[in-house]
Protein backbone atom coordinates (compact mmCIF):
# COMPACT_ATOMS: atom_id res chain seq x y z
CA UNK A 1 0.00 0.00 0.00
CA UNK A 2 2.66 2.52 1.06
CA UNK A 3 4.98 1.26 -1.66
CA UNK A 4 2.49 1.80 -4.46
CA UNK A 5 1.51 5.24 -3.10
CA UNK A 6 5.19 6.24 -3.10
CA UNK A 7 5.79 5.08 -6.68
CA UNK A 8 2.54 6.63 -7.83
CA UNK A 9 3.65 9.98 -6.33
CA UNK A 10 7.09 9.92 -7.98
CA UNK A 11 5.38 9.49 -11.34
CA UNK A 12 2.97 12.27 -10.36
CA UNK A 13 5.88 14.67 -9.91
CA UNK A 14 7.51 13.58 -13.18
CA UNK A 15 4.28 14.08 -15.12
CA UNK A 16 3.39 17.41 -13.51
CA UNK A 17 6.79 18.99 -14.18
CA UNK A 18 6.78 17.96 -17.87
CA UNK A 19 3.21 19.23 -18.37
CA UNK A 20 3.99 22.50 -16.57
CA UNK A 21 7.10 22.99 -18.72
CA UNK A 22 4.87 22.55 -21.79
CA UNK A 23 2.69 25.41 -20.48
CA UNK A 24 5.56 27.88 -19.98
CA UNK A 25 3.72 30.42 -22.18
CA UNK A 26 0.76 30.36 -19.79
CA UNK A 27 -1.25 27.49 -21.25
CA UNK A 28 -0.98 24.26 -23.26
CA UNK A 29 -3.86 22.94 -25.42
CA UNK A 30 -6.23 25.15 -23.44
CA UNK A 31 -5.09 24.00 -19.99
CA UNK A 32 -3.56 26.50 -17.57
CA UNK A 33 -0.85 25.34 -15.10
CA UNK A 34 -3.27 24.73 -12.20
CA UNK A 35 -5.48 22.61 -14.50
CA UNK A 36 -2.48 20.63 -15.77
CA UNK A 37 -1.30 19.92 -12.22
CA UNK A 38 -4.79 18.76 -11.21
CA UNK A 39 -4.95 16.67 -14.41
CA UNK A 40 -1.66 14.95 -13.59
CA UNK A 41 -2.38 14.20 -9.91
CA UNK A 42 -6.04 13.26 -10.31
CA UNK A 43 -4.97 11.08 -13.25
CA UNK A 44 -2.42 9.29 -11.03
CA UNK A 45 -5.19 8.72 -8.48
CA UNK A 46 -7.81 7.54 -10.98
CA UNK A 47 -5.32 5.15 -12.56
CA UNK A 48 -5.75 2.83 -9.57
CA UNK A 49 -9.53 3.30 -9.40
CA UNK A 50 -10.42 2.51 -13.02
CA UNK A 51 -7.49 0.02 -13.14
CA UNK A 52 -5.46 0.74 -16.27
CA UNK A 53 -2.70 -1.68 -15.26
CA UNK A 54 -2.14 -5.05 -16.80
CA UNK A 55 -4.92 -7.45 -15.72
CA UNK A 56 -4.79 -11.10 -16.76
CA UNK A 57 -6.81 -12.80 -14.00
CA UNK A 58 -9.49 -14.21 -16.31
CA UNK A 59 -6.98 -15.08 -19.04
CA UNK A 60 -4.91 -17.00 -16.47
CA UNK A 61 -8.02 -18.86 -15.27
CA UNK A 62 -8.82 -19.77 -18.87
CA UNK A 63 -5.29 -21.05 -19.39
CA UNK A 64 -5.25 -23.17 -16.22
CA UNK A 65 -8.81 -24.42 -16.71
CA UNK A 66 -9.98 -22.81 -13.43
CA UNK A 67 -12.59 -20.93 -15.47
CA UNK A 68 -14.69 -24.12 -15.27
CA UNK A 69 -15.22 -23.44 -11.56
CA UNK A 70 -16.54 -19.98 -12.44
CA UNK A 71 -18.88 -21.48 -15.03
CA UNK A 72 -20.29 -24.00 -12.56
CA UNK A 73 -21.51 -21.22 -10.28
CA UNK A 74 -25.14 -20.16 -10.71
CA UNK A 75 -24.01 -16.71 -11.74
CA UNK A 76 -22.79 -15.26 -15.02
CA UNK A 77 -18.97 -14.91 -14.70
CA UNK A 78 -19.16 -11.49 -16.37
CA UNK A 79 -21.49 -10.25 -13.63
CA UNK A 80 -19.46 -11.87 -10.86
CA UNK A 81 -16.14 -10.39 -12.01
CA UNK A 82 -17.79 -6.99 -12.60
CA UNK A 83 -19.18 -6.94 -9.06
CA UNK A 84 -15.76 -7.79 -7.64
CA UNK A 85 -14.16 -5.07 -9.76
CA UNK A 86 -16.63 -2.41 -8.67
CA UNK A 87 -15.97 -3.34 -5.04
CA UNK A 88 -12.25 -2.94 -5.64
CA UNK A 89 -12.83 0.43 -7.34
CA UNK A 90 -14.98 1.68 -4.44
CA UNK A 91 -12.18 0.94 -2.01
CA UNK A 92 -9.61 2.54 -4.33
CA UNK A 93 -11.77 5.66 -4.68
CA UNK A 94 -11.34 6.35 -0.98
CA UNK A 95 -7.66 5.42 -0.66
CA UNK A 96 -5.94 5.71 -4.02
CA UNK A 97 -7.63 8.83 -5.34
CA UNK A 98 -7.39 11.01 -2.24
CA UNK A 99 -3.70 10.45 -1.42
CA UNK A 100 -2.15 11.67 -4.72
CA UNK A 101 -4.51 14.67 -4.94
CA UNK A 102 -3.70 15.66 -1.35
CA UNK A 103 0.03 15.34 -2.03
CA UNK A 104 -0.25 17.28 -5.29
CA UNK A 105 -2.10 20.05 -3.43
CA UNK A 106 0.83 20.38 -0.99
CA UNK A 107 3.37 21.03 -3.76
CA UNK A 108 1.39 22.64 -6.60
CA UNK A 109 -1.55 25.00 -7.05
CA UNK A 110 -4.43 22.80 -8.27
CA UNK A 111 -7.66 23.83 -9.95
CA UNK A 112 -10.57 22.71 -7.76
CA UNK A 113 -14.15 22.44 -9.07
CA UNK A 114 -16.11 25.69 -8.74
CA UNK A 115 -19.53 24.02 -8.43
CA UNK A 116 -20.45 21.56 -5.69
CA UNK A 117 -22.48 19.37 -8.06
CA UNK A 118 -19.31 18.60 -10.05
CA UNK A 119 -18.36 16.13 -7.30
CA UNK A 120 -21.60 14.20 -7.85
CA UNK A 121 -21.03 14.12 -11.62
CA UNK A 122 -17.45 12.99 -10.93
CA UNK A 123 -18.46 9.96 -8.83
CA UNK A 124 -20.96 8.86 -11.53
CA UNK A 125 -18.40 9.46 -14.27
CA UNK A 126 -15.69 7.49 -12.44
CA UNK A 127 -18.16 4.62 -11.91
CA UNK A 128 -18.94 4.49 -15.63
CA UNK A 129 -15.24 4.77 -16.50
CA UNK A 130 -14.56 1.78 -14.24
CA UNK A 131 -17.26 -0.27 -15.97
CA UNK A 132 -15.84 0.65 -19.40
CA UNK A 133 -12.32 -0.23 -18.28
CA UNK A 134 -13.51 -3.52 -16.77
CA UNK A 135 -15.53 -4.52 -19.86
CA UNK A 136 -12.58 -3.77 -22.15
CA UNK A 137 -10.17 -5.68 -19.92
CA UNK A 138 -12.59 -8.60 -19.69
CA UNK A 139 -13.02 -8.63 -23.46
CA UNK A 140 -9.26 -8.78 -23.96
CA UNK A 141 -8.97 -11.56 -21.37
CA UNK A 142 -11.62 -13.61 -23.18
CA UNK A 143 -9.33 -13.71 -26.21
CA UNK A 144 -7.35 -16.30 -24.24
CA UNK A 145 -10.06 -18.80 -25.27
CA UNK A 146 -8.65 -18.60 -28.79
CA UNK A 147 -5.14 -17.45 -28.04
CA UNK A 148 -3.89 -19.21 -24.94
CA UNK A 149 -1.15 -16.69 -24.43
CA UNK A 150 -2.87 -13.37 -23.68
CA UNK A 151 0.39 -11.43 -23.90
CA UNK A 152 -0.32 -9.87 -27.29
CA UNK A 153 -3.80 -8.53 -26.49
CA UNK A 154 -2.51 -7.42 -23.08
CA UNK A 155 0.24 -5.34 -24.71
CA UNK A 156 -2.45 -3.71 -26.83
CA UNK A 157 -4.34 -2.94 -23.62
CA UNK A 158 -1.26 -1.36 -21.99
CA UNK A 159 -0.66 0.71 -25.12
CA UNK A 160 -4.23 2.00 -25.30
CA UNK A 161 -4.60 2.32 -21.55
CA UNK A 162 -1.62 4.63 -21.18
CA UNK A 163 -1.37 6.52 -24.47
CA UNK A 164 -4.99 6.81 -25.64
CA UNK A 165 -6.74 7.24 -22.28
CA UNK A 166 -5.19 10.56 -21.29
CA UNK A 167 -2.86 8.96 -18.74
CA UNK A 168 0.40 9.77 -20.54
CA UNK A 169 -0.74 13.12 -21.99
CA UNK A 170 -4.12 14.87 -22.09
CA UNK A 171 -6.08 13.87 -25.23
CA UNK A 172 -6.28 17.54 -26.44
CA UNK A 173 -2.47 17.38 -26.93
CA UNK A 174 -3.07 15.15 -29.99
CA UNK A 175 -3.95 16.50 -33.46
CA UNK A 176 -7.67 17.20 -34.12
CA UNK A 177 -8.20 14.19 -36.40
CA UNK A 178 -6.55 11.84 -33.87
CA UNK A 179 -8.77 13.19 -31.08
CA UNK A 180 -11.88 12.45 -33.16
CA UNK A 181 -10.69 8.90 -33.82
CA UNK A 182 -9.74 8.32 -30.17
CA UNK A 183 -13.10 9.41 -28.74
CA UNK A 184 -14.65 6.64 -30.88
CA UNK A 185 -12.60 4.08 -28.89
CA UNK A 186 -13.31 3.15 -25.25
CA UNK A 187 -9.94 4.46 -24.02
CA UNK A 188 -10.56 8.21 -23.44
CA UNK A 189 -13.80 7.29 -21.64
CA UNK A 190 -11.75 5.54 -18.95
CA UNK A 191 -9.71 8.53 -17.77
CA UNK A 192 -9.97 11.66 -19.90
CA UNK A 193 -13.79 11.84 -19.49
CA UNK A 194 -13.85 11.80 -15.66
CA UNK A 195 -10.91 14.26 -15.64
CA UNK A 196 -12.85 16.58 -17.96
CA UNK A 197 -15.75 16.39 -15.50
CA UNK A 198 -13.43 17.21 -12.60
CA UNK A 199 -11.88 20.19 -14.43
CA UNK A 200 -15.35 21.32 -15.59
CA UNK A 201 -14.41 21.18 -19.27
CA UNK A 202 -17.40 20.57 -21.51
CA UNK A 203 -20.90 19.57 -20.44
CA UNK A 204 -20.90 17.06 -17.54
CA UNK A 205 -24.31 15.65 -18.53
CA UNK A 206 -23.03 14.99 -22.06
CA UNK A 207 -19.86 13.35 -20.74
CA UNK A 208 -21.82 11.13 -18.36
CA UNK A 209 -24.36 10.14 -21.07
CA UNK A 210 -21.50 9.34 -23.45
CA UNK A 211 -19.77 7.38 -20.70
CA UNK A 212 -22.95 5.40 -20.01
CA UNK A 213 -23.36 4.61 -23.70
CA UNK A 214 -19.75 3.40 -24.08
CA UNK A 215 -19.94 1.36 -20.86
CA UNK A 216 -23.13 -0.31 -22.09
CA UNK A 217 -21.72 -1.03 -25.54
CA UNK A 218 -18.48 -2.52 -24.14
CA UNK A 219 -20.38 -4.68 -21.62
CA UNK A 220 -22.58 -5.86 -24.50
CA UNK A 221 -19.53 -6.79 -26.56
CA UNK A 222 -18.07 -8.66 -23.59
CA UNK A 223 -21.31 -10.58 -23.03
CA UNK A 224 -21.57 -11.53 -26.73
CA UNK A 225 -17.94 -12.64 -26.93
CA UNK A 226 -18.37 -14.66 -23.74
CA UNK A 227 -21.35 -16.47 -25.23
CA UNK A 228 -19.43 -17.23 -28.44
CA UNK A 229 -16.43 -18.44 -26.44
CA UNK A 230 -18.47 -20.74 -24.20
CA UNK A 231 -20.17 -22.31 -27.20
CA UNK A 232 -16.82 -23.59 -28.42
CA UNK A 233 -15.14 -24.06 -25.06
CA UNK A 234 -12.57 -26.82 -24.80
CA UNK A 235 -11.57 -27.28 -21.18
CA UNK A 236 -7.85 -27.67 -20.66
CA UNK A 237 -7.56 -31.19 -19.32
CA UNK A 238 -5.58 -32.08 -16.24
CA UNK B 1 42.68 -16.11 -20.22
CA UNK B 2 41.66 -19.77 -20.32
CA UNK B 3 40.83 -19.49 -16.60
CA UNK B 4 38.29 -16.72 -17.26
CA UNK B 5 36.68 -18.81 -19.99
CA UNK B 6 36.49 -21.76 -17.59
CA UNK B 7 34.82 -19.66 -14.90
CA UNK B 8 32.29 -18.23 -17.34
CA UNK B 9 31.51 -21.53 -19.10
CA UNK B 10 28.60 -22.62 -16.85
CA UNK B 11 26.95 -19.19 -17.14
CA UNK B 12 27.35 -19.28 -20.90
CA UNK B 13 25.74 -22.71 -21.05
CA UNK B 14 22.83 -21.58 -18.84
CA UNK B 15 22.37 -18.46 -20.96
CA UNK B 16 22.42 -20.34 -24.27
CA UNK B 17 19.92 -22.87 -22.90
CA UNK B 18 17.64 -20.07 -21.76
CA UNK B 19 17.79 -18.30 -25.13
CA UNK B 20 17.18 -21.54 -27.02
CA UNK B 21 14.18 -22.44 -24.92
CA UNK B 22 12.60 -19.02 -25.37
CA UNK B 23 13.21 -18.82 -29.11
CA UNK B 24 11.99 -22.37 -29.76
CA UNK B 25 8.74 -21.13 -31.28
CA UNK B 26 9.97 -18.74 -33.95
CA UNK B 27 6.70 -17.04 -34.81
CA UNK B 28 5.72 -16.55 -31.18
CA UNK B 29 9.17 -15.12 -30.46
CA UNK B 30 8.93 -12.76 -33.44
CA UNK B 31 5.55 -11.52 -32.19
CA UNK B 32 7.06 -11.01 -28.71
CA UNK B 33 9.94 -9.01 -30.16
CA UNK B 34 7.53 -6.81 -32.10
CA UNK B 35 5.25 -6.30 -29.08
CA UNK B 36 8.22 -5.31 -26.93
CA UNK B 37 9.33 -2.78 -29.53
CA UNK B 38 5.77 -1.45 -29.82
CA UNK B 39 5.30 -0.83 -26.12
CA UNK B 40 8.39 1.39 -25.94
CA UNK B 41 7.18 3.53 -28.86
CA UNK B 42 4.69 5.06 -26.39
CA UNK B 43 7.41 7.34 -25.00
CA UNK B 44 8.19 8.74 -28.46
CA UNK B 45 4.49 9.41 -29.13
CA UNK B 46 4.18 11.20 -25.78
CA UNK B 47 7.18 13.38 -26.62
CA UNK B 48 5.72 14.27 -30.03
CA UNK B 49 2.34 15.09 -28.46
CA UNK B 50 3.98 17.37 -25.89
CA UNK B 51 5.91 19.22 -28.60
CA UNK B 52 2.73 19.66 -30.62
CA UNK B 53 1.45 22.08 -27.97
CA UNK B 54 4.75 23.77 -27.09
CA UNK B 55 7.79 24.71 -29.21
CA UNK B 56 10.25 24.04 -26.37
CA UNK B 57 10.63 22.52 -22.92
CA UNK B 58 12.84 24.58 -20.58
CA UNK B 59 14.65 25.99 -23.63
CA UNK B 60 15.17 22.65 -25.41
CA UNK B 61 13.62 21.91 -28.80
CA UNK B 62 12.06 18.70 -30.11
CA UNK B 63 15.22 17.22 -31.65
CA UNK B 64 17.38 18.06 -28.62
CA UNK B 65 14.85 16.45 -26.29
CA UNK B 66 14.61 13.46 -28.62
CA UNK B 67 18.40 13.06 -28.29
CA UNK B 68 18.11 13.10 -24.48
CA UNK B 69 15.22 10.63 -24.59
CA UNK B 70 17.07 8.38 -27.05
CA UNK B 71 20.13 8.22 -24.78
CA UNK B 72 17.94 7.40 -21.77
CA UNK B 73 15.97 4.78 -23.70
CA UNK B 74 19.00 2.88 -25.03
CA UNK B 75 20.68 2.99 -21.61
CA UNK B 76 17.59 1.77 -19.78
CA UNK B 77 16.66 -0.93 -22.29
CA UNK B 78 20.22 -2.34 -22.34
CA UNK B 79 20.18 -2.54 -18.54
CA UNK B 80 16.69 -4.05 -18.57
CA UNK B 81 17.82 -6.71 -21.06
CA UNK B 82 20.94 -7.54 -19.04
CA UNK B 83 19.74 -7.44 -15.41
CA UNK B 84 16.09 -6.34 -15.50
CA UNK B 85 14.98 -9.76 -14.33
CA UNK B 86 16.50 -9.04 -10.90
CA UNK B 87 12.97 -7.76 -10.31
CA UNK B 88 12.18 -11.42 -9.69
CA UNK B 89 14.32 -11.57 -6.56
CA UNK B 90 11.24 -11.22 -4.29
CA UNK B 91 9.82 -14.34 -6.00
CA UNK B 92 13.02 -16.26 -5.25
CA UNK B 93 12.92 -15.05 -1.65
CA UNK B 94 9.26 -15.94 -1.08
CA UNK B 95 9.49 -19.41 -2.59
CA UNK B 96 12.81 -20.25 -0.96
CA UNK B 97 14.30 -20.94 -4.39
CA UNK B 98 17.19 -18.67 -3.47
CA UNK B 99 18.50 -21.45 -1.19
CA UNK B 100 19.05 -23.63 -4.24
CA UNK B 101 20.80 -20.77 -6.01
CA UNK B 102 23.09 -20.09 -3.05
CA UNK B 103 24.01 -23.78 -2.64
CA UNK B 104 25.54 -23.99 -6.10
CA UNK B 105 29.25 -23.17 -6.43
CA UNK B 106 28.44 -20.22 -8.74
CA UNK B 107 27.79 -16.56 -8.04
CA UNK B 108 24.23 -15.83 -6.94
CA UNK B 109 24.12 -12.64 -8.98
CA UNK B 110 25.38 -14.35 -12.13
CA UNK B 111 22.84 -17.15 -11.80
CA UNK B 112 19.88 -14.83 -11.20
CA UNK B 113 20.84 -12.80 -14.26
CA UNK B 114 21.13 -15.77 -16.64
CA UNK B 115 18.30 -17.90 -15.19
CA UNK B 116 15.52 -15.54 -16.25
CA UNK B 117 17.19 -13.91 -19.23
CA UNK B 118 14.53 -12.61 -21.64
CA UNK B 119 15.78 -12.40 -25.22
CA UNK B 120 12.48 -10.82 -26.32
CA UNK B 121 13.60 -7.57 -24.66
CA UNK B 122 16.02 -7.14 -27.57
CA UNK B 123 13.02 -5.62 -29.37
CA UNK B 124 13.01 -2.74 -26.92
CA UNK B 125 16.74 -2.14 -27.30
CA UNK B 126 16.33 -1.95 -31.08
CA UNK B 127 13.49 0.54 -30.72
CA UNK B 128 15.59 2.71 -28.36
CA UNK B 129 18.59 2.52 -30.69
CA UNK B 130 16.46 3.68 -33.64
CA UNK B 131 15.22 6.71 -31.63
CA UNK B 132 18.78 7.53 -30.59
CA UNK B 133 20.15 7.09 -34.12
CA UNK B 134 17.47 9.32 -35.66
CA UNK B 135 18.12 12.01 -33.03
CA UNK B 136 21.91 11.84 -33.62
CA UNK B 137 21.41 12.37 -37.37
CA UNK B 138 18.81 15.15 -37.02
CA UNK B 139 20.52 17.21 -34.32
CA UNK B 140 23.34 18.34 -36.62
CA UNK B 141 26.16 17.56 -34.19
CA UNK B 142 29.57 19.07 -34.95
CA UNK B 143 31.41 15.72 -34.84
CA UNK B 144 34.84 15.53 -33.20
CA UNK B 145 36.73 12.41 -32.05
CA UNK B 146 35.80 12.90 -28.36
CA UNK B 147 32.15 13.36 -29.32
CA UNK B 148 32.10 10.19 -31.43
CA UNK B 149 33.55 8.30 -28.45
CA UNK B 150 31.01 9.88 -26.09
CA UNK B 151 28.10 9.03 -28.41
CA UNK B 152 29.16 5.37 -28.21
CA UNK B 153 30.21 5.23 -24.53
CA UNK B 154 27.41 7.34 -22.97
CA UNK B 155 24.54 4.86 -23.56
CA UNK B 156 26.69 2.00 -22.26
CA UNK B 157 27.72 3.98 -19.16
CA UNK B 158 24.07 4.95 -18.70
CA UNK B 159 23.15 1.26 -18.92
CA UNK B 160 25.66 0.55 -16.12
CA UNK B 161 23.93 3.24 -14.01
CA UNK B 162 20.49 1.70 -14.56
CA UNK B 163 21.88 -1.80 -14.06
CA UNK B 164 23.28 -0.60 -10.73
CA UNK B 165 19.87 0.85 -9.77
CA UNK B 166 18.22 -2.49 -10.62
CA UNK B 167 20.87 -4.32 -8.57
CA UNK B 168 20.73 -2.00 -5.56
CA UNK B 169 16.94 -2.16 -5.71
CA UNK B 170 17.00 -5.96 -5.77
CA UNK B 171 19.44 -5.90 -2.83
CA UNK B 172 16.95 -3.91 -0.73
CA UNK B 173 14.45 -6.75 -1.31
CA UNK B 174 16.46 -8.86 1.15
CA UNK B 175 15.03 -6.56 3.83
CA UNK B 176 11.74 -5.39 2.28
CA UNK B 177 10.69 -8.56 0.36
CA UNK B 178 7.42 -6.93 -0.81
CA UNK B 179 8.80 -3.52 -1.75
CA UNK B 180 9.12 -4.19 -5.48
CA UNK B 181 6.90 -1.19 -6.23
CA UNK B 182 9.32 1.23 -4.55
CA UNK B 183 12.14 0.00 -6.77
CA UNK B 184 9.97 0.74 -9.83
CA UNK B 185 9.96 4.42 -8.86
CA UNK B 186 13.74 4.48 -9.30
CA UNK B 187 14.06 2.16 -12.32
CA UNK B 188 11.08 3.04 -14.55
CA UNK B 189 10.71 6.43 -12.89
CA UNK B 190 14.43 6.97 -13.41
CA UNK B 191 14.02 6.15 -17.09
CA UNK B 192 11.20 8.71 -17.46
CA UNK B 193 13.15 11.32 -15.48
CA UNK B 194 16.22 11.01 -17.70
CA UNK B 195 14.12 11.22 -20.88
CA UNK B 196 13.57 14.97 -20.43
CA UNK B 197 16.00 17.88 -19.89
CA UNK B 198 16.76 18.16 -16.17
CA UNK B 199 15.84 21.91 -15.97
CA UNK B 200 12.23 20.85 -16.70
CA UNK B 201 11.94 19.65 -13.10
CA UNK B 202 11.50 21.76 -10.00
CA UNK B 203 14.69 22.76 -8.18
CA UNK B 204 14.71 20.23 -5.31
CA UNK B 205 13.21 17.33 -7.34
CA UNK B 206 15.60 17.90 -10.26
CA UNK B 207 18.68 18.15 -8.05
CA UNK B 208 17.75 15.14 -5.95
CA UNK B 209 17.14 12.75 -8.85
CA UNK B 210 19.45 14.41 -11.36
CA UNK B 211 22.59 15.01 -9.35
CA UNK B 212 22.28 13.05 -6.09
CA UNK B 213 21.04 9.90 -7.85
CA UNK B 214 23.05 10.92 -10.94
CA UNK B 215 20.22 10.50 -13.46
CA UNK B 216 21.14 13.78 -15.20
CA UNK B 217 24.30 11.97 -16.34
CA UNK B 218 22.29 9.42 -18.34
CA UNK B 219 20.67 11.63 -20.98
CA UNK B 220 20.82 15.33 -20.23
CA UNK B 221 24.51 16.07 -19.58
CA UNK B 222 25.98 13.84 -22.36
CA UNK B 223 23.45 15.42 -24.76
CA UNK B 224 24.78 18.87 -23.78
CA UNK B 225 28.34 17.72 -24.50
CA UNK B 226 27.30 16.28 -27.89
CA UNK B 227 25.37 19.41 -28.83
CA UNK B 228 28.08 21.74 -27.44
CA UNK B 229 25.48 23.63 -25.40
CA UNK B 230 26.02 25.39 -22.08
CA UNK B 231 23.90 24.15 -19.18
CA UNK B 232 21.15 26.56 -18.07
CA UNK B 233 21.61 25.03 -14.60
CA UNK B 234 25.20 26.35 -14.63
CA UNK B 235 27.18 23.09 -14.36
CA UNK B 236 30.75 23.36 -15.77
CA UNK B 237 31.45 21.93 -19.26
CA UNK B 238 33.86 19.23 -18.09
CA UNK B 239 31.12 17.66 -15.94
CA UNK B 240 29.08 16.82 -19.06
CA UNK B 241 31.70 14.22 -20.02
CA UNK B 242 31.64 12.46 -16.64
CA UNK B 243 28.93 9.84 -17.24
CA UNK B 244 31.48 6.96 -17.30
CA UNK B 245 32.89 8.07 -13.91
CA UNK B 246 29.39 8.25 -12.40
CA UNK B 247 28.61 4.78 -13.75
CA UNK B 248 31.71 3.32 -12.05
CA UNK B 249 30.67 4.90 -8.73
CA UNK B 250 27.14 3.52 -9.14
CA UNK B 251 28.49 0.06 -9.96
CA UNK B 252 30.65 0.03 -6.81
CA UNK B 253 27.73 1.17 -4.62
CA UNK B 254 25.42 -1.46 -6.12
CA UNK B 255 28.02 -4.23 -5.75
CA UNK B 256 28.47 -3.55 -2.04
CA UNK B 257 24.72 -3.25 -1.51
CA UNK B 258 24.21 -6.62 -3.21
CA UNK B 259 26.93 -8.29 -1.13
CA UNK B 260 25.49 -6.96 2.13
CA UNK B 261 22.01 -8.04 1.03
CA UNK B 262 22.98 -11.61 0.19
CA UNK B 263 24.84 -11.88 3.50
CA UNK B 264 21.72 -10.68 5.30
CA UNK B 265 19.58 -13.38 3.66
CA UNK B 266 17.85 -15.77 6.01
CA UNK B 267 16.00 -18.59 4.30
CA UNK B 268 12.22 -18.87 4.54
CA UNK B 269 12.91 -22.10 6.41
CA UNK B 270 10.48 -24.08 4.29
Amino acid sequence: MFASAFTNSVFGFLKTYVLLAAASTGSAAGYDPAELAMFAWAGQGLLGVVQLFSWTEVADRIRTGDIVTDLLRPMNPLTAFLAADLGRAGHALVIRLTVPIALGAVFFPLRWPEQARTWVWLVVSVGLATVTSFATRYLINLLAFWWLDARGPNTLWLFGGSLFSGLAVPIPFFPEWAQTVLWCTPFPWMLQAPLDVLLERGDPAGLVCGGALVAGVMLGFAAVLQRVALRRLVVQGG
Amino acid sequence: MADVADVLAPYRRLLVAQIRSQTQYRLSFAVDLALNATITVIDVFVLLAVFRVTPELAGFGLIETLLIAGLAQVAFQLADLAVGNLERVPFYLRTGLLDAVLLRPLSAFGQLVVLDFMPRRVGRVVQGAVTYGVALVLSGIDWTVPRVLLAIVAPIAGAVCYGAIFTAGAATMFWLVEGGEVVNAFTYGGRDFASYPTPVYGPWFGRLLGFVLGLAFVGYLPALALLGRADPLGTPGWLHWCTPVVSVVWALVAASAWRVGVRHYQSTGS
